[in-house]
């Protein structure tokens, strides 16, 4: 029989654009991946490279309560405008992830943007996130400004970048 | 015949000297018959003047004679001779219609009304005449009534407001059958065809102001309003303000002008007039409105366009509006019986259509582009329209679909999804309308579904479903935002490659049969 059937570009190729920020908040390796559809809105998720999903690690735990008094689980968003989302900066951390070696990761949000809102379906079935960390596994959506739907992904990193830095790193590893 | 009474004659006299014009004192004797103002204006001045003298010689105890220690009207107010003024002045002009009721109710302005709606090629058989005067009229009607109800209470009788004729009723009954007769149209108080005349007189514009002061609250600034000085907040104005209030801050009679009133442009509008009909779209490269992103526009033409080019040309409408009864995608096909539209002409400059030249049109619609065809063309009401949308939940849509799914396939693999009925699906706003809908959880049905097999990856999906099901989330899922979706039934990756409606269930509008 044949192979898989290779169609043609994905859902992601098709509507949307991968943006990465790497190293987050300069820890190695904790790569981002935004995919921003192009009606601005942005879907946030682990970049392949994450070491949550590297070794065939398992999730013990996913967090969206992110401080006393901050929980995305609380997030409400009401009409068209989506009144009363919380509105997250670059480095608004989205939830914590603890794996079962109890390594805790933070997720971030990466872009400026209201939040619409996070993947209640990956905190029962954490499997989902490491299967499909770019689909059914994502963290959350954001709806960035109109104003800034250009800019917000100014400072982040395209696919090929992203290729170049993992490149780069594979080369640095290889010695140790 | 003049049709005043006895009882008239003082209010008569005081109304000349005041240097009323002959239609205004016969809407302040409250003369009601029509025929009375489409006299004309030397005959009618004439009479009145042989009215006030028969008095005179006839002299009673009753009247102080006014009109004996004040000047012939017409020979009154020849001041202000050496005052600039572009216009010629003209000092018979009433200070109470401002020359409304005077020169621009001869029958050369009736003329250059029809002559202006002639000039726009409207086809009618009826109009409906609407006439706009400054809102400083109703000022200086006020003070004219006030002068005269001091005539009228002195002999213990009556002069409500109410009873004076408007200048507008009078300016109508003085034209509008001249009008109708040039155009050939029948006058009525109803018409869906609208021909306006304007009048303004910027000289007393300032009339109004004095009543911001006494009425405040009647005049609050408007955002789309040039003037807070409307008619309407005028008038309010004026029935709050008390008599002697009102003498204080203005002249009773009103003082003369130095010019007429302005005409503006007449302007004719005929209400909308609703087309209907079924559309089918063939084209995956084809929007149904015209898609525009960032100001700039993407993908030639669209599906209202091509619709509406052939009938803005036939009507000469000004515009149009277009709606459906839901809408597809660019890159979706809408098949079978096609999808109900109504479109809305404004201003229809001919709205005369027999059932063959509506059908003829369809034909030049279907003949321009093989990327649409449209049926069961008609004109409709636009109450009718509504039923379009009555109702668009609950109705169904059929839809078929390519498929690719990433396992391999056989035949059997997909009997199952003939076994599913009224599938019940929680889809979450789709990410790809999310940016201009609220977010919210949709329960839909999928009531029916069944698979042709095409290849090991590949196979054709009829789908039944509730009205404004996203299919296409429905297929890939959209980030596990809808649940179940065809990927979790087949428990493959799954995609969709192309979409067609194959049928919307709304029996409107009627179908015309060939
Ligand atoms: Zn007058």
């Amino acid at each position: 029989m044949e192979d898989s059937g290779k169609k043609g570009p994905s859902v992601i190729e098709r509507y949307f654009t991968r943006w990465y920020r790497t190293d987050l908040k300069g820890k190695v390796c904790e790569d981002h991946c935004i995919l921003q559809h192009s009606n601005r809105i942005c879907v946030i998720t682990l970049a392949e490279s994450h070491p949550i999903l590297q070794n065939g690690r398992k999730i013990k735990n996913i967090n969206y309560q992110i401080s006393d008094g901050c929980s995305r689980l609380k997030n409400k968003v009401s009409g068209k405008s989506k009144r009363g989302g919380q509105f997250l900066t670059e480095f608004a951390p989205l939830c914590r992830i603890t794996c079962t070696d109890e390594q805790e990761y933070t997720i971030y949000s990466c872009i400026r943007g209201r939040l619409l809102e996070v993947n209640e379906a990956i905190m029962n079935k954490p499997d989902l996130l490491l299967e499909r960390p770019s689909t059914e596994g994502y963290i959350a959506v954001i709806l960035p400004k109109f104003e800034e739907s250009k800019s917000i992904t100014e400072g982040l990193l395209t696919r090929e970048q992203y290729e170049e830095v993992l490149a780069k790193r594979n080369q640095q590893e290889e010695p140790c | 015949m003049l049709s005043l009474r006895e009882k008239d004659r003082p209010v008569v006299r005081k109304l000349l000297s005041a240097g009323c014009c002959a239609r205004c004192v016969l809407r302040f004797c409250c003369v009601g018959s029509s025929s009375a103002y489409r006299r004309s204006y030397e005959d009618m001045h004439k009479e009145l003047l042989a009215f006030v003298s028969e008095e005179n010689s006839a002299q009673s105890h009753d009247a102080p004679g006014e009109g004996e220690t004040d000047d012939p009207p017409n020979k009154r107010m020849r001041v202000d001779e050496d005052r600039v003024t572009p216009a010629e002045p003209d000092s018979n002009i009433c200070p109470v219609c401002l020359g409304v009721l005077q020169d621009f109710c001869h029958p050369t302005f009736a003329k250059q009304v029809s002559d202006a709606v002639k000039k726009q090629q409207f086809e009618f058989d009826s109009l409906v005449l609407t006439v706009s005067l400054p809102a400083q009229l109703s000022v200086r009607e006020h003070s004219c009534w006030l002068h005269v109800r001091k005539e009228v209470r002195e002999k213990s009788m009556c002069l409500g407001k109410d009873d004076v004729i408007q200048v507008k009723d009078a300016f109508k009954w003085a034209v509008q059958g001249k009008i109708g007769q040039e155009l050939g149209a029948a006058v009525l108080a109803n018409s869906p065809c609208e021909v306006s005349v304007g009048f303004i007189h910027p000289e007393t514009e300032e009339d109004c102001h004095f009543l911001a002061n006494t009425c405040p609250d009647c005049f609050k600034p408007t955002k789309n309003k040039a003037s807070i000085f409307t008619r309407m907040a005028v008038v309010k104005a004026l029935e709050k303000i008390s008599d002697e209030k009102f003498s204080r801050n203005y002249p009773c009679p009103p003082k003369k002008p130095n010019t007429r009133c302005s005409a503006l442009d007449t302007s004719c509008l005929h209400t909308s007039v609703f087309i209907a009909g079924r559309y089918n779209k063939f084209s995956r490269e084809l929007p149904q409105t015209p898609w525009v992103i960032d100001g700039e526009r993407r993908m030639d033409g669209s599906v209202e366009e091509l619709i509406a080019a052939p009938l803005l040309s036939s009507f000469r409408a000004d515009g149009f509006n277009f709606s459906s009864s839901g809408r597809e995608d660019v890159d979706v096909r809408t098949l079978g019986n096609g999808r109900p539209f109504a479109l809305e002409l404004l201003n229809p400059h001919r709205t005369k259509f027999s059932r063959t030249e509506i059908k003829q049109l369809q034909e030049t619609i279907n003949q321009s582009s093989d990327k649409i065809r449209v049926r069961h063309l008609q004109i409709v009401t636009r109450e009718a329209t509504s039923r379009m949308k009555e109702g668009e939940e609950e109705k169904t849509k059929t839809y078929s679909a390519l498929i690719w799914t990433q396992k391999a396939i056989a035949d059997t693999d997909l009997d199952f999804l003939r076994n599913i009925k009224d599938l019940k699906l929680a889809q979450k706003t789709p990410l790809r309308v999310l940016h201009r809908r609220p977010l919210a959880v949709r329960q839909r049905l999928v009531h029916s579904m069944s698979a042709v097999h095409l290849d090991t990856h590949h196979f054709t999906l009829k789908l039944c479903t509730q009205a404004g099901t996203y299919i296409k989330e429905f297929v890939h899922g959209d980030f596990g935002r809808t649940k179940p979706n065809l990927c979790d039934l087949m428990k493959t990756d799954a995609d969709i490659l192309e979409l067609d409606v194959e049928s919307v269930d709304i029996d409107w509008p009627p179908a015309i049969p060939d």
